[in-house]
């Protein structure tokens, strides 16, 4: 998800990488068919993103409820949100899963990364185990996860059973605990993903650093501590924008998991967004929510994408 | 690609053993991690609901009982509709292939037009392209809702095949036109001087070198596509929906017994094909995944 390029050069006239012409009708029809290829593409991004966009912006400003209306308002919509507690309970859910989110899935997809670079036997097997829940929807793992941590069949039952009946873990059932399972599943599917970027970036380090730094004396952790993980700064920035713009986009997990609830104690944006405009009749109200999300979503991306074109340095 | 220590003389002396041992164990430990709910989803599955409540989370069936497959297949109710995940299977079926075919067509194209025959503004043409792959769908949930209906496509498998290729376009150019950026433009002008045409030289030169990518974006829109629940959830209506939904639907029903293995045998059959294009072709996905996050 990057804009590098490895090949770029900067367009030189009008001509950019264009082959030689020859004269003609022909030759014109060639010279316009690559913009006549993208053109269907580029006007259905045009209006299915950036014209729909500008249709949420409208509907926000507008006092629409079940249908939308389209006389504006002036901004009632983004006041009247941010009156809503269950909107505040969505973003201190959000700020909670995703810096547990973020932070953890980093920790061990580090770590994964850094043991399985250790000449292991089986790497590749253990690599594919890993990884597999990212292959997986969500709805699928939070069917699994959602029984596993039902207090009456899952863990809590199971550990009862081996002699310990006070055992107690019933996070997915109490307000102030629900959104942890979120962070449980959403870790255990992500962190495989983690691992093969920073995997892959570990395999592309320069060898003779490392070699040096042992021949000097070094022991490995500080190797890698010191000098590896340093050199691939770029990765955990990638592995940050994605992880982030992943959790605010969250909506299949909490729907298949906690369903949002006890109550609507494990909601996110993205379950308000739905549940204000699909159920409780307030388009405006959702709309102005989404933009919230799509604000924060742009707020990570835009530096990155800009740091990204404007360095053009390789990972 | 080769392990960062293998520079490195290999360790020696009992104290090195140890550690190896501790190595291959925390790995072990994780390995088991991440298997454990699949292994208990497809243990669960064959199981009688008898022996669920009876015997222990971690047990292994006591005999391999297909009831639950076949019930969540064709026959446990999804609402009011008992005709099992089936039809919904075969709904994400015909959502799914012609999905895949037309955002990857698309995107190929693109990466070809916005490389290898680069107009004024191509750049920003790209740029805007790729925004959309970070695009949170909630922005454009309703408005979406409203345009299918006013093209008659609400509620249907046809209008969710528009939304998959359009939300789709931004990964499939990125994918391409990070490929087709690396072979080189001397191919391209030779086919010109020969007097092959934008097509010719697509189909002749281009296709055949890109075997590769096309088998990532395939396999990306694939598990994209089968895997989505939110716009099957928005935009598909009653029969129409895709298989997680239903998936989602039949688990939370609350009406009756909670048939435990029938949810999750119907799980694992929603997630069935994801995974057995994953274990066939891992390399691909996990290309796919890092593609665009680390130049490889």
């Amino acid at each position: 998800m990057t804009l590098q390029n490895p090949t770029y050069r900067p367009p030189a006239g009008t001509a950019d990488a264009a082959p030689p012409r020859p004269a003609g009708l022909r030759a014109l029809a060639q010279r316009h068919l690559s913009k006549l290829v993208v053109a269907p593409s580029f006007a259905a991004i045009l209006l299915f993103v950036y014209g729909f966009i500008a249709w949420t912006v409208y509907i926000s400003f507008t006092n629409s409820k079940m249908l939308p209306s389209y006389e504006l308002v002036g901004p009632d919509a983004f006041s009247k949100l941010w009156r809503i507690s269950r909107w505040y309970v969505a973003i201190e859910n959000l700020l909670i899963f995703g810096g547990l989110f973020i932070g953890i899935s980093l920790a061990i997809g580090i770590l994964l990364a850094v043991l399985l670079d250790q000449r292991i036997r089986g790497e590749g097997v253990l690599r594919t185990i890993y990884l597999y829940p990212m292959a997986l929807s969500f709805i699928v793992t939070g069917t699994a996860w959602k029984w596993i941590l039902n207090p009456t069949i899952g863990i809590q039952e199971f550990v009862r059973s081996l002699g310990f009946p006070a055992f107690t873990f019933d996070w997915i059932v109490q307000q102030d605990t629900a959104v942890y399972t979120l962070v449980i599943a959403a870790v255990w599917q992500s962190s495989g993903f983690v691992m093969a970027l920073f995997l892959a970036a570990l395999r592309g380090v320069d060898q003779e650093i490392i070699k040096a730094a042992y021949l000097d004396g070094a022991s490995l952790p500080r190797i890698y501590w010191g000098i590896v993980l340093p050199s691939i700064r770029p990765v955990f920035m990638s592995a940050f924008v994605i992880l982030a713009h992943l959790a605010v986009k969250s909506y299949d997990l909490v729907v298949a998991l906690t369903g949002g609830g006890p109550g609507y104690a494990s909601d996110l944006p993205a379950t308000f967004m739905y549940e204000m405009t699909f159920r409780r009749n307030q388009i405006a109200i959702g709309s102005a929510s989404a933009l919230m999300m799509l604000a924060t979503v742009v707020a990570i991306i835009v530096p990155y994408l800009y740091s990204e074109l404007k360095g053009g340095k390789r990972v | 690609m080769s392990s960062l220590t293998s520079a490195l003389p290999p360790a020696q002396g009992t104290g090195a053993r140890l550690a190896r041992w501790g190595l291959y164990l925390i790995l072990a430990l994780f390995a088991a991690y991440y298997l454990l709910p699949l292994l208990l989803m497809i243990a669960t599955s064959f199981k009688s609901p008898e022996e669920i409540r009876t015997g222990s989370l971690l047990s292994l069936p006591r005999e391999l009982s297909l009831d639950a497959w076949s019930y969540a297949w064709n026959r446990a109710c999804i609402g009011a509709d008992c005709r099992g995940m089936a039809p919904y299977f075969l709904n994400s079926v015909a959502i799914v292939v012609p999905s895949v075919v037309l955002s990857t067509l698309f995107g190929a194209l693109n990466g070809y037009a916005l490389t290898k025959w680069r107009f004024r503004g191509a750049n920003i043409v790209f740029a805007m392209i790729l925004f959309g792959s970070f695009l949170p769908s909630q922005v454009i949930l309703l408005p979406m809702a409203r345009t299918l209906g006013v093209l008659g496509l609400a509620g249907s498998t046809g209008g969710l095949v528009l939304v998959h290729v359009v939300y789709g376009l931004a990964f499939t150019t990125l994918f391409f036109r990070n490929y087709y950026v690396s072979i080189p433009d001397d191919l391209v002008k030779a086919a010109t001087i020969d007097g092959a045409g934008f097509f010719q030289i697509f189909t002749k030169i281009m296709l055949p070198l890109s075997l590769p990518i096309l088998v990532v974006t395939i396999i990306w829109q694939f598990t994209q596509i089968w895997n989505d629940f939110l716009f099957g959830a928005s935009f598909a209506a009653g029969g129409a929906q895709p298989v997680t939904v239903a998936l989602n639907n039949l688990v939370n029903t609350t009406t009756g017994v909670k048939q435990y293995n029938v949810d999750m045998a119907a799980a694992m059959i929603a997630g069935l094909p994801t995974l057995v294009v994953y274990v066939l072709a891992g390399k691909y996905f996990i290309r796919g995944l890092t593609a665009g996050s680390v130049k490889g």
